[in-house]
């Protein structure tokens, strides 16, 4: 029995068998072959094998991805009967002498070769086909397994070294009960889409893939963030009785997917969710989110080789207003720049990323796109509640001239005759100390704040928060920090205007105390966690609340804050 | 031998799916069956052959086939591409 520790990066509790994504050991010897009839034969065999595996794999997809992504395998399984690949190579093993491998990998190469050359991305990705069919081949040749996570048919934990969208995109819900990674952290790609996916999951075990083998039984602790390797009877009993603690209080919580969030002495609050794609409405819906408190539209613009288009980002906006069916959606417009690059962009590279080149202040610059984001947003907008915000506003003059170019775009696309809803809120996120600090000036021009808490908070401590040296700077109880938050949220209320906040802090069990009784009006997290924030905020009284964050916030330490919480939440 | 010129209409031109479905296709037929465009002639039994021409919208490619179904092959091809949407 072997112990883990990992970052808990998706609450629950999973035991299983490991099933290790890895990729084999493709490497063979080149070498002279005596008997050729055989050799073609085992080549015939291996592209056989291929083929019943594609079309396996190509129905599953089709069941489960829909024949849009199938359609991929389709292809795959034509370049398996090309006679342009196939003819060449059995050639070459008759004329060379050679085995089926190296005859394969040395045709196969140069069809690569030449359309990774051709100057169409398109083509380019083509390449990228090809070497997935000579893979499978290659495997079959060698005799060694390739992963095929859409053909897992039994209930499995997934270890891998990390997990890439494309990855996690063939991994089938109702089998892969969690997964453990060796890298990444709390907000990485792998740790989100297990949140969205409601599998538990511990990510940044530095040595998953080392330790544990195809087979092993496995539990995944996304709760605290461990990982045991073939454990006792014992502990596999310890932890059914966690996991089915864990899922009756999941019932419990379930029960409020319909509720509105009260606290104990009725005062309402909005419980929002955090969104990168249209995916993840499902998950909102299903955990009863008031709207969308953050759509965070970078991942329209990124793993891909050039802008999105006005319509495929008009499609996604419609997507999601439709899907909200009314509800409020708050889009944050393009957030690119410090930790988020775009490589197409080629934007030079900066010594102080996050305090860069980025975000607003790049929208700013580069027009165009901004302005046909803006568009598409205008456009969608007639299909729902739509609520546009600029991210890393520091000025109002910054806010001033993005409303302008907003208001211009809004023009002339009612000029063309296009319908535009007219009661689109505009806002700003709050995240440099500047704008927290003249929220009440802000508070005159705008619609509403959104808080983000992790860079108010990285920017306020001047601690970057990717630098693990000075993350004891990350503190979200300060009374610093809390201080400047009560001003945004006071500030937006002598206006009449409303405040929210879609940093992790919003959906923090310590910090929603806090942020109900300075206020808060709107609080967006994880969809996974909204269910067990209402249930949290139906037991806390506003009023004690009040005077709970009155307290707090004439506090010296951290420390301070949250023993006052724990103990007035007890 | 059958010969038979078209226009390509679809906005993507040949890529994907229309590839895969005039190879599919030229594949059920035992004659020798190409695709000329811009002077090059590929197979049309060749999944890369076809990808690798790169026909986009407006190109105006010749389809071939010599052997003992040639004129049903064209024909399926024909209707296939116009069924589709795919050329003219």
């Amino acid at each position: 029995m072997t112990f883990l520790q990992g970052i808990a990066a998706s609450n629950g509790i999973a035991i299983a068998k490991a099933y290790r994504l890895v990729e084999p050991n493709l490497s063979f010897e080149k070498h002279t072959v005596e008997d050729i009839p055989s050799e073609i034969n085992r080549f015939k065999a291996a592209i056989e094998k291929s083929k019943e595996e594609l079309a396996a794999i190509r129905d599953r997809a089709q069941v489960d991805l829909g024949a849009d992504k199938a359609a991929i395998f389709e292809a795959h399984l034509l370049v398996l009967i090309d006679p342009e690949l196939i003819g060449p190579i059995e050639d070459k093993i008759k004329s060379e002498n050679v085995n089926a491998e190296a005859a394969l990998k040395e045709t196969a190469d140069m069809f690569v070769t030449m359309f990774e050359q051709m100057d169409n991305e398109y083509m380019k990705e083509r390449a990228a086909d090809i070497r997935d069919v000579t893979k499978r081949v290659l495997s079959h040749l060698l005799g060694v397994q390739l992963v095929n996570p859409s053909m897992i048919a039994e209930e499995v934990i997934i270890v891998a070294e990390d997990l890439t969208p494309s990855d996690t995109a063939q991994l089938n819900r109702q089998y892969v009960l969690g997964f453990t990674t060796d890298i990444g952290g709390r907000t990485s790609h792998s740790a989100i889409m297990a949140r969205s996916m409601e599998i538990p999951a511990v990510v940044g075990t530095k040595t998953a893939t080392e330790e544990i083998n195809n087979g092993d039984l496995v539990i995944v602790d996304g709760l605290k963030g461990e990982v045991h390797i073939n454990p006792t009877p014992e502990l596999v009993e310890e932890y059914r009785k966690i996991h089915e603690q864990y899922e009756a209080q999941k019932t419990e919580w379930a029960k409020l997917v319909n509720e509105k969030t009260v606290s104990a002495d009725d005062h309402h609050v909005e419980l929002a969710a955090n969104i990168g794609t249209p995916n993840d409405l499902k998950g909102v819906i299903e955990n009863g989110g008031d709207g969308v408190g953050l759509y965070r539209t970078e991942f329209l613009y990124m793993g891909r080789d050039q802008l999105p288009t006005e319509e495929e980002q008009f499609d996604a906006y419609k997507a999601v207003l439709e899907g909200m069916n009314g509800k409020p959606v708050v889009v944050r417009t393009l957030d690119i720049g410090g930790d988020k690059e775009l490589p197409y962009l080629q934007l030079p590279k900066e010594l102080n990323p996050f305090l860069g080149f980025r975000a607003i202040r790049l929208c700013l610059e580069e027009q165009d796109i901004f302005r046909t984001q803006l568009r598409a947003l205008l456009r969608a907008s007639r299909y729902g509640n739509l609520k546009i915000m600029f991210p890393m506003i520091a000025t109002l003059d910054e806010f001033r001239e993005a409303k302008a170019i907003l208001e211009d775009e809004k023009q002339k696309l009612i000029d063309s005759g296009q319908k535009i809803s007219d009661s689109i809120e505009l806002g700003i996120m709050v995240e440099i100390p500047s704008t927290a600090i003249l929220a009440d000036q802000f508070a005159k021009e705008v619609d509403f704040f959104s808080i983000g808490t992790n860079d108010l908070i990285q920017y306020t401590m001047a601690a970057d928060r990717m630098n693990q040296r000075v993350s004891y700077l990350y503190q979200p109880y300060s009374p610093s920090i809390l201080r400047l938050v009560k001003m945004v949220i006071d500030a937006a209320h002598a206006e009449g205007k409303w405040a929210g906040m879609c940093g992790e802090m919003a959906g923090d069990e310590t910090a929603i105390p806090l942020l109900l009784g300075l206020g808060l009006d709107e609080f967006s997290m994880s969809a996974t966690s909204i269910l067990k924030a209402r249930s949290q905020i139906k037991k806390l009284s506003k009023v004690e609340m009040e005077k709970l964050a009155k307290q707090v916030l004439n506090m010296q330490t951290t420390a301070q804050v949250i023993e006052a919480v724990n103990a007035a939440t007890k | 031998m059958a010969e038979k010129q078209f226009k390509v209409t679809a906005d993507t031109g040949i890529h994907a799916r229309p590839a895969t479905l005039l190879v599919q296709t030229a594949s059920r037929f035992d004659s020798e069956i190409t695709l000329e465009y811009k002077g090059k002639t590929v197979n049309l039994k060749s999944i890369m052959g076809v990808m690798s021409l790169g026909i986009g919208q407006g190109a105006d490619i010749t389809i071939s086939a010599e052997g003992s179904d040639s004129e049903d092959a064209l024909r399926s091809l024909d209707e296939l591409l116009k069924k589709e949407g795919l050329a003219e």
